[in-house]
């Protein structure tokens, strides 16, 4: 679902960071997580509902997240997703790594403005 | 991998995930209508934004499974579903498929345990079968195998050879057993050590023969088949030291070989030792099967050379008795040809096979593409659907792959009934399988032709899946326009792929039925060949054997023939009777020996090998071959043993020029033996089997002076067969008056090969019907599904066109001309067909050329029959759809829309 052409694909394991790292503050339920993202990125970034579910589904698999039942504010059924112990530790590590590649990426474009 | 706990919560994953969408949906439309939207708009909008639900869902899922392998068992759990729900296609095609896989895997059953399979007997590779080259041995090349080996020739091979780890003779015949029950005529082999030892399998029980057993003058000893000991001694298993009579001589039981062995392709009763005595070994005698088991690393080649070196020896080491010349078989060049084992045991069976395996296998894609025409239809009628699926978001990919695992179920569901049918096809292929089908007694459903059936399921359901899969998997959106089935048009450009299957189904069914008409010609022309003898069903032959022990003397052998032949023919209904060293098609040449004409020279002094036969007074009367010039020998010619022969008149021809200028010249067997008249000149008979040319035939009368005896002494027969001419042949009862007529003259022979002409003379046959009916069973297929194929491609474009022929007729089209018009459509298709199946069938049917007979592969009147036919059939099926067309009422079908 394109819905602007502007806006850039994420990088792979972005999604993942910004989930876990989301979800860290505090368990929330899908629709929650995309408006969560949104107004933190002030618009800049959207998360697509086509990425989002498989993405959920593939961090349960891997451990990182845990899901469980819970309501919504409106009262209806639906599934909070909360961070694991396994999901906060791949976090931290991801985000060193990108830390890293985002120093080195500032470095050669400030030595190529210069 | 999913794991256990994982497949269990699984169910639950699904209802989260349906659930954390639903709750995301609902939740953007309650923002929406919160911003001011109506909630239909927003509900609208929210679904929207969010995408194909059914998809993301599917994703989702996706992370839980074994994901490809897993969509597509719930893709074949669907397409079981539909199948269930259209029982008439489902079971039209699982039939048409188990049918269709089942004769093929049967007949890949044949050929693989017949040709591909190597021999059952350890390493059997090194095995080579024994035959020489004589090309100058005249008459010989009436042998299309070759010339045997002599006991010499064993005995000069085996002792000097470098090239044979093992080799060995041995001859089958029959042998008289008495005192176990009512003396039995049994199938023995006579082996020369050697034999066992190559052939390489132990015994059950016992021992093999050892060197005490070959002696002459040592122990007589015998080995039993797992048959006969089962039979006869009831499975016992202290048999072994126990003596029985065979040929009324004591011979103690040595070993029992076990279940299913046979000596090369000869099964048996009892194995004896040939005991051949040096001394008394000369030169002739070429009637023993050689085989050998070679050294590892030496080749055909090399064997050859290493005995062609000991064909001279031979002839330094043995002679055919006093003031012969034992370098005459110079002028023979006998040459070693050793053949492998396995080859000789095929022979050109392989020929046979090969044609039926190729015509199952047509079948085979006639039948696919029956199957994916019926699935075009099915993908036609779904098109809506798939074209709906399509604009929902469904790959191109995704609904091929669901179209081909429909078809490939298919494909594995017909095979596993094709299992079921092949046990049936292969208990009915031994059935009616001809006689000499080589090691039919090893055909088996093995694993080897379940992985052929399982490859042939999945191929099949490949093949047939992908026509429908390429075609719809990118079903257009127009499908969606519910117009769209109402052009002419569509129907049109929709036909073509049926079309081209149609072109290709009749070109395959031509190809098919040219094949079956060719061996129609065949067989009708092996029936106008005269065979040399008549009325073949009321003649009744069987074979008695006269043991030297049971009785020495020669002229009372001679004596007690005679009289078994008086008791037959006081048998009421008995009009005559006769005997023979053989009878014509039974297998066995009774003798080949060279034959001199007065007044001609040849070289060496000796003239060509010619076929010999012994027969006594009545027996071409009985036999129903004509008499062409003089007369049948009498008794009292066979008991002055008179210098007599009469010839075939073919030897008569060629020699004499004419059957009549025959009587009275003269012809002997060697230099030395006297000469002998000849009285008579009979019919030429095909003695082996009607496809092949009658040789020139010498007969002998049945009683005669022995050829190697310095001074003449009566010789004669010790084993017979009798033939009876009597309406009566067959009857159970008339068989036991047989019986008895032979009791009364020595109640301790037995009566073997019973059966009548008739019976001989189908066997001959036997392989040529034996094609003939398979091909022409898979031709009545072919063409029955080629007609169904075009009837149903007309009918369907009938029914696709029923508004355009409304509107045809509104506008005054005749009826006549509408018929014409889908006949002309099915006739130009047939057409097609033939043309692509007239090039293939020319250039297949080459391949058939050896089984055919008297007609060439490029016979006219089959290529002209065969199209006529299928166009026949062709106008036949159209016309039929076609009467409906003309009977559509212009309103009704315009209304219908």
């Amino acid at each position: 679902m394109n819905r602007s052409s502007d806006r850039r694909d994420l990088f792979p394991g972005a999604l993942e960071i910004m989930i876990l790292q989301s979800l860290r503050l505090r368990p929330m339920h899908g629709y929650a997580l995309v408006k969560h993202i949104r107004q933190v990125s002030d618009d800049l970034l959207e998360v697509e509902e086509g990425s989002l579910y498989p993405a959920l589904q593939r961090m349960l698999r891997e451990g990182w997240l845990e899901s469980e039942a819970g309501t919504s504010a409106k009262g209806r059924p639906t599934r909070i997703y909360r961070v694991t112990e396994a999901g906060v530790r791949h976090l931290e590590s991801e985000v060193m790594s990108f830390e890293r590649m985002f120093a080195g990426i500032a470095r050669v474009l400030a030595v190529a403005k210069a | 991998m999913p794991s256990l706990s994982r497949l269990f919560g699984r169910r639950r994953r699904y209802d989260d995930i349906g659930i954390s969408i639903q709750e995301h949906i609902e939740e953007r439309v309650d923002e929406l209508e919160a911003e001011g939207l109506p909630r239909r708009e927003a509900e609208q909008r929210a679904r929207r934004e969010f995408g194909n639900v059914a998809l993301i869902k599917e994703r989702s899922r996706e992370v839980w499974q074994w994901s490809a392998l897993e969509s597509i068992l719930a893709d074949a759990r669907l397409a079981l579903r539909r199948l269930r729900r259209s029982p008439g296609f489902a079971f039209t095609v699982l039939l048409t498929l188990a049918i269709g896989i089942g004769t093929n895997t049967a007949v890949f059953s044949v050929i693989e345990n017949i040709l591909l399979k190597p021999l059952p007997y350890p390493d059997s590779g090194r095995l080579v079968a024994l035959w020489l080259d004589a090309p100058g041995a005249g008459g010989l090349a009436n042998f299309s195998s070759g010339l045997q080996l002599s006991a010499s020739m064993y005995l000069t091979f085996s002792d000097h050879n470098r090239s044979f780890q093992s080799l060995g003779i041995w001859a089958p015949g029959t042998a008289n057993i008495t005192g176990v029950a009512e003396p039995e005529q049994v199938q023995g082999i006579g082996v020369s050590s050697g034999v066992l030892e190559t052939l390489g399998i132990p015994p059950a029980l016992g021992r093999w023969f050892n060197q005490a057993d070959q002696d002459p003058h040592g122990q007589k000893s015998l080995i039993l088949s797992y048959g006969y000991w089962q039979r006869r001694m009831g499975g016992n298993r202290n048999i072994i030291g126990r003596s029985i009579q065979v040929d009324s001589q004591t011979r103690t039981i040595v070993g029992v070989m076990p279940r299913g062995f046979r000596i090369v392709d000869h099964d048996f009763d009892l194995l004896v030792p040939l005991a051949l005595d040096r001394s008394h070994q000369i030169l002739a005698g070429f009637g023993y099967n050689g085989i050998g088991r070679l050294k590892p690393g030496v080749t055909l080649g090399q064997a050859d050379a290493d005995i062609a070196h000991l064909v001279p020896v031979w002839m330094n080491s043995w002679s055919n008795g006093p003031g012969t010349n034992p370098h005459y078989y110079e002028v023979w060049r006998i040459a070693p040809h050793f053949r492998w084992l396995k080859q000789q045991v095929i022979g050109n069976i392989g020929n046979v096979l090969w044609v039926v395996m190729a015509t199952v296998g047509v079948v085979m894609l006639i039948a696919c593409i029956n199957v994916a025409n019926l699935l075009l239809v099915r993908a036609e009628s779904r098109q809506q659907e798939l074209a709906i699926r399509s604009a929902l978001g469904a790959g191109r990919a995704r609904i091929a792959r669901e179209l081909l695992v429909e078809s490939l179920l298919l494909g594995l569901l017909g095979g596993a009934l094709a299992v079921g049918a092949a046990c049936g096809a292969l208990r009915l292929l031994v059935a009616i399988g001809p006689a000499d089908l080589p090691r039919l007694s090893e055909v088996s459903l093995d694993a080897a032709s379940l992985g052929f059936t399982l490859l042939l399921s999945v191929f099949s359901g490949l093949f047939f899946g992908a026509i429908p899969a390429l075609k719809y998997a990118r079903a257009h959106s127009s499908a969606l326009n519910p117009g769209a089935s109402r052009t002419a048009s569509t129907g049109r450009a929709r036909l073509r792929s049926r079309n081209i299957l149609v072109v290709a189904q009749v070109a395959l069914a031509l190809v098919l039925m040219v094949s079956a008409l060719l061996m129609i010609r065949t067989f009708a022309a092996l029936r106008r060949v005269e065979p040399g003898f008549a009325d073949a069903t009321h003649v009744e032959s069987m074979s008695i054997t006269i043991p030297g022990r049971l009785e020495p003397d020669v002229h009372t052998v001679a004596q007690m023939q005679r009289q078994i032949a008086d008791n037959l023919a006081a048998i009421p209904g008995v009009t005559s009777v006769g005997f023979a060293a053989d009878v014509p098609m039974d297998g066995d040449d009774p003798d080949w020996d060279t034959i001199a004409v007065e007044g001609k020279p040849y070289d060496g002094g000796e003239g060509p090998l010619r076929l010999f036969n012994f027969v006594s007074p009545g027996y071409f009367n009985t036999m129903g071959t004509r008499l062409v010039a003089g007369r049948d020998f009498t008794w009292d010619d066979l008991s002055n043993v008179s210098p007599m022969v009469i010839v075939s008149e073919s030897f008569a021809r060629d020699n004499w020029g004419s059957a009549s200028a025959a009587i009275g010249k003269r012809v002997k067997k060697y230099s030395s033996s006297p000469w002998q008249q000849v009285i008579g000149v009979v019919e030429d008979v095909h003695v082996h089997g009607v496809d092949e040319t009658a040789p020139p035939i010498l007969y002998w009368p049945a009683a005669f002076y022995d050829r190697f005896w310095s001074s003449p002494a009566l010789d004669g027969l010790r084993t017979v067969t009798f033939v009876v001419h009597s309406n009566r042949a067959g009857a159970d009862e008339f068989l036991s008056q047989m019986q008895r007529a032979v009791w009364q003259v020595n109640p301790n022979l037995p009566l073997a090969s019973v059966r009548t002409m008739q019976d001989l003379y189908s066997q001959s046959m036997e392989r040529t019907s034996f094609t003939l009916v398979m091909l022409a069973i898979a031709g009545a297929m072919a063409l029955a599904l080629g007609v169904i194929g075009i009837y149903g491609v007309i009918a369907y474009s009938v029914s696709q066109r029923t508004r355009e022929i409304g509107i045809r007729l509104a506008l005054g089209a005749q009826k006549r001309e509408l018929k014409w018009m889908f006949v002309h459509s099915a006739l130009v298709l047939t057409a097609a067909g033939v043309l692509l199946g007239a090039g293939a069938a020319v250039a297949l049917t080459q391949w058939m050329k050896a089984l055919l007979f008297g007609i060439s592969p490029l016979d006219p009147l089959t290529y002209l029959l065969v199209p006529l036919v299928l166009a026949g059939a062709a106008a036949l099926a159209s016309y039929l759809p076609a009467r409906r067309a003309a009977g559509v009422d212009p309103v009704e079908a315009l209304r219908a829309e």
